[in-house]
């Protein structure tokens, strides 16, 4: 088997919401290798998002370990954390979070500031289609295109980790379709660790490993022998 | 508490930072508002009050020696109401604890006590006793400057005999609420005090048995003034009357309703700009308001609230701060009228200076607080009562992106994405941006407007003390003395050097206009007391004819060429027509220069002086000074560097406090407009700034981002406050000058860095506060939610 990248043993992450205490996960284990793509399957407070933010060092666990190449991340503090995301993960969120200010080109632009080793803006823009569109604000974009810069974004840091929470959430089917096609070459093409979160049970044929989340656990993991393509997806 | 008014508290008290901002800039307007309206209306009043007290008179007429039969002639010119004549003198004082000599001048009163015009007011001590000649009630401001009490002794020389006089009582009066000496600008309490004395004991002091040398009139109703001068000058021009005037040319009553006239001005500038900013500051964060509750206004209208409801709802959010603050304000704004009265109480001298405010001033200042509310508040609440509830319900389209100025110049490519991201943000908005860059420049011009007054009172002190008036001690004399007092003087130990020049009152008169002016005979103008011009260079007197400061040829309607009347109200009352050769720029008072032989020429009696500026040696200064105290024939003996001492002190000890409340209030108005603008900027773009965390940038490079807007328009604020500080200190300029004095405009650098930095320190501080906020914002929460 391939090199493990990230690995959380025992992760539980309890909230208060108010005065009631939610428990988000319960003694998640888990292991995530390098390449593959998972989808985290699971209806709305399932735990999925909560678990995508811990891998991510959005989040910390109330207790358990997270592991990034060895590294315990389950325990660092804010300005580690920030210099993990910015070096190792890439985010895609459901609305897209661009910069309304900035044309397309320019919100990729943001994270190859800060990226030691970045894919130029333009290119990271071509591999989601949008070469064409570089200079336009978001404002000028419909929403797929909005989020295949999102995407481009992300992945302009060649990131270790990709983490998608709905990205397809706010589109529509065809898309919706077009942007699980971009994230598919993002995979493939970059060789990125994709995790993509959704209650879309469909969309799980396009994962290497599909993880199954109730209740802040994960109730099963299968394996697809066959990955789907984007196109071959209907729901 | 209705629903929508428990939401509204809740929310204010949510947004209670940008609230209290608001609240903060209203209470300082406010403040100030109610405190110099407390200080106008005090110091108006208690004048009013002070003067139908103490019955000052309407009209002074100064003449040589006049019967006292006179003073019932005078009661029969219509108009005339009351008259009084009294004797006045100009004595030298010894006063112990002094060494240089100090002047005093003597009033008569009656024996007995009994009201009288220009009467006084006594503090301490008691009033004279039957047949004591020597005993004297003393002004207080020379009591307490020079520490003396009820019961000590002064020395004074009176009509050249050296006597010693005993102080029974301290006293004010009505005519000296502004104590200076005669011909002076600023107080010197040390060395001139006004003395009041028995008139019979003054009488037989100077020969003046049976006559007085000074009428005090007071005018009935409906009488003319002009008139009352015209026929008393007329009646008393045989008895060396000198020029009826009216309370107007009073000096001490100028310089009061000259205050009162400036604490009036001051009431409206302040108080309009801290308004504006706070109408303006509600006006954003309301706007922000309304447009996250699209879909709240939206919901309400489809439950059936009225437009008016949901109108008043969110009129509440200005209205909340703008009463808060505005309480605050006029309380404030009382505790600070009572202090500042209190520091005018120690500039003026009143018997009692009552801390007065009117309701209906307080009633006005909360009414314009809620113009300033309402104001601010129209915009949102305007597009709140307009939203279709169908729009509401959808999110607010996008703003609008494109390309501005910086894009298609190509400049915006020169700078990194974060910087191009807060340049962008000011270029969208361009009026908000603008507008906020405006208030910013407002603080920076209160802090500099504010020093200015000070630094232009400095320079006129520099000018006058420094420049223009080299001399150490001026001593004038009783009567016109012959020139050869100059080799007298000369002959002093420790005369340095000596100039003499005569002052000739007299009438001009230009056309219909006239005016009763002093006329200076100076033999130079580059010696010891200088001519300076506008610019502060050395000025050549003319040869022949006169020479006016600009503000009494402009009073008279005269310019260079024009041929004047002058009638000298002095011996031998000659009429001459004199040219108009120049004018001259003066910043103090109201001054006409002739060439010593010219107006010996016009006035007549040649080879007479009244006064001589001496230059001194210091080490032998404090036996000349015993030497001038007993030198028969002075009226006084004024001293410059004391003069400039206690003057800077005054200045000081006001200026100080003033200082301190414009930086306070400045300094709110800058933090106001900057911890707001980067409020609002923080709730517009939080998400925006929670992706970019999520990115990967740290919480240091995205508070640089939302902060660096602020800081743009900071510095573009920096320039165009110090202009509009300077415009305001124009204004401030052409407004507080009078005939007494006129601001010059001068800056000095210091103060703009002053004011620099106090805007830089201000705005690094709301920076920090906004950043705590920021570092407390909750990344995943925002960007999960749909904007």
């Amino acid at each position: 088997m391939r090199n493990p990248v990230l690995e959380v043993q025992g992760v539980s992450k309890t909230y208060l919401m108010g005065e009631v205490e939610v428990d988000a996960l319960r003694n998640v284990s888990a292991s995530f290798y390098e390449g593959e793509m998972v989808v985290l399957l699971g209806s709305s407070g399932s735990g999925k998002s909560t678990l995508l933010n811990i891998l991510g060092g959005l989040d910390v666990p109330s207790s358990g370990s997270v592991r990034f190449r060895g590294v315990d991340i389950g325990a660092a503090d804010e300005a580690e954390l920030t210099s993990f995301r910015r070096r190792s993960v890439g985010f895609v969120f459901q609305f897209y979070n661009l910069i309304s200010s900035l044309t397309a080109l320019e919100n990729v632009g943001l994270v190859a500031d800060i990226a030691s080793d970045p894919m130029p803006a333009g290119e990271a823009l071509g591999l989601v289609g949008l070469g064409e569109r570089m200079h336009h604000f978001p404002s000028q974009l419909s929403g797929g295109e909005q989020q295949r810069v999102a995407i481009a974004r992300a992945v302009a840091k060649r990131p270790e980790l990709l983490l998608c929470d709905e990205p397809t959430g706010a589109l529509d089917y065809e898309t919706g379709k077009l942007v699980l096609e971009v994230l598919r070459t993002v995979n493939e093409e970059l060789g990125t660790t994709t995790l993509l979160i959704t209650h879309n049970a469909a969309i799980a044929g396009m994962a290497d490993r599909v993880f199954r989340m109730r209740s802040g656990e994960i109730t099963g993991i299968t394996e697809n022998d066959k990955k789907l393509n984007p196109s071959e997806l209907s729901w | 508490m209705t629903l929508l008014g428990r939401k509204l508290f809740r929310e204010v008290w949510h947004l209670r930072g940008q609230m209290l901002a608001v609240a903060a800039v209203v209470a300082c307007g406010i403040s100030v508002f109610v405190a110099m309206k407390s200080v106008e209306h005090s110091l108006a009043s208690t004048r009013l009050r002070y003067y139908a007290e103490e019955r000052f008179a309407d009209v002074f007429l100064g003449l040589k020696r006049a019967p006292l039969s006179m003073v019932d002639k005078a009661l029969v010119i219509e108009g005339v109401a009351a008259a009084r004549g009294r004797i006045v003198a100009d004595v030298t004082l010894d006063v112990s604890g002094l060494s240089e000599p100090a002047t005093g001048r003597l009033l008569s009163m009656p024996d007995h006590r009994r009201p009288v015009l220009n009467d006084l007011v006594l503090v301490e001590g008691r009033y004279f006793e039957a047949g004591q000649v020597d005993e004297v009630i003393a002004s207080r401001p020379f009591m307490e400057a020079n520490g003396l009490d009820v019961g000590d002794r002064i020395g004074a020389v009176i009509n050249g005999r050296w006597s010693s006089l005993r102080i029974v009582g301290t006293a004010l009066s009505p005519e000296y609420i502004y104590e200076v000496q005669p011909g002076g600008f600023f107080p010197d309490n040390r060395r001139f005090g006004v003395f009041w004395m028995s008139r019979s004991a003054l009488a037989s002091a100077l020969d003046m048995e049976g006559a007085f040398n000074d009428l005090s009139v007071q005018l009935s109703r409906d009488a003319s003034e002009a008139e009352v001068l015209t026929r008393l000058d007329h009646m008393f021009r045989r008895y060396g009357g000198v020029g009826a005037y009216g309370r107007g040319d009073h000096f001490s009553d100028r310089f009061i309703a000259d205050e009162i006239r400036q604490v009036g001005i001051q009431v409206t500038v302040l108080p309009t700009i801290f308004l504006c900013v706070g109408a303006f500051l509600l006006n954003i964060v309301l706007r922000r308001l309304v447009s996250t509750q699209r879909q709240q206004v939206a919901v309400m209208k489809a439950m059936g609230y009225t437009n008016i409801e949901i109108g008043l709802h969110y009129l509440g959010y200005a209205l909340l701060p703008v009463s808060v603050g505005a309480l605050a304000g006029t309380l404030t704004g009382l505790w600070l009228g009572r202090g500042l009265t209190a520091v005018y109480s120690d500039f003026y001298n009143f018997a009692e200076l009552y801390f007065m405010f009117r309701a209906s001033d307080v009633l006005l200042s909360v009414l314009l607080s809620f113009a300033a509310a309402i104001g601010g508040a129209y915009g949102a609440v305007r597009s709140v009562v307009s939203l279709p509830p169908a729009e509401g319900m959808r999110p607010e389209a996008p703003s609008s992106g494109g390309l501005g100025v910086l894009d298609r110049s190509g400049v915006s490519t020169r700078f990194s994405i974060p910087v191009r991201l807060i340049l962008r943000n000011i270029e969208r908005r361009p009026f908000k941006s603008a507008i906020s860059s405006l208030m910013i420049a407002f603080s920076l011009a209160i802090l500099v407007a504010g020093r200015y007054g000070y630094d232009a009172v400095s320079y006129m002190m520099f000018t006058e003390f420094s420049n223009k008036h080299r001399e150490d001690v001026t001593v004038m004399f009783n009567e016109p003395r012959s020139r050869a007092v100059g080799y007298e003087l000369a002959a002093f130990e420790g005369v340095v050097e000596q100039e003499l020049y005569r002052e000739e009152p007299a009438r001009l008169v230009c056309g219909h206009r006239s005016r009763r002016q002093v006329i200076q005979g100076i033999e130079r103008s580059d010696g010891i007391r200088r001519l300076l011009d506008a610019r502060n260079e050395p000025y050549r007197l003319p040869r022949h004819g006169l020479l006016l400061t600009t503000t009494l040829a402009t009073s008279l309607g005269a310019s260079p060429g024009d041929t004047l009347d002058v009638e000298f109200l002095q011996g031998e009352r000659r009429h001459a027509r004199v040219v108009l050769q120049d004018t001259i720029d003066e910043l103090l008072g109201l001054s006409a220069y002739m060439h010593l032989a010219e107006l010996e020429k016009a006035a007549g009696a040649s080879g007479v002086v009244s006064a001589a500026s001496l230059r001194l040696d210091a080490a032998y200064s404090a036996q000349l000074f015993s030497r001038l105290k007993e030198l028969p024939g002075v009226a006084g003996v004024t001293m410059l560097k004391a003069m400039k001492e206690s003057f800077e002190e005054v200045i000081a000890r006001s200026t100080i406090t003033s200082t301190l409340l414009l930086t306070v209030f400045a300094g709110i108005l800058a933090f106001a407009v900057v911890y707001n603008g980067a409020r609002i900027s923080l709730s517009e773009r939080g998400r925006e700034l929670s992706s970019l965390r999520v990115l990967g940038y740290t919480r240091r490079e995205i508070a640089l981002m939302l902060l660096g807007e602020q800081v743009v328009l900071t510095i573009a604020a920096i320039p165009f406050g110090f202009g509009l500080g300077m415009l305001l200190s124009y204004l401030l300029a052409l407004s507080l000058s009078s005939e007494l004095y006129r601001m010059p405009l001068v800056f000095m650098p210091v103060n703009f860095v002053f004011a620099f930095f106090v805007i830089v320190l201000v705005a690094l501080i709301s920076g920090v506060i906004v950043k705590r906020s920021m570092d407390r914002l909750d990344l995943i929460a925002v960007l999960k939610t749909r904007e």
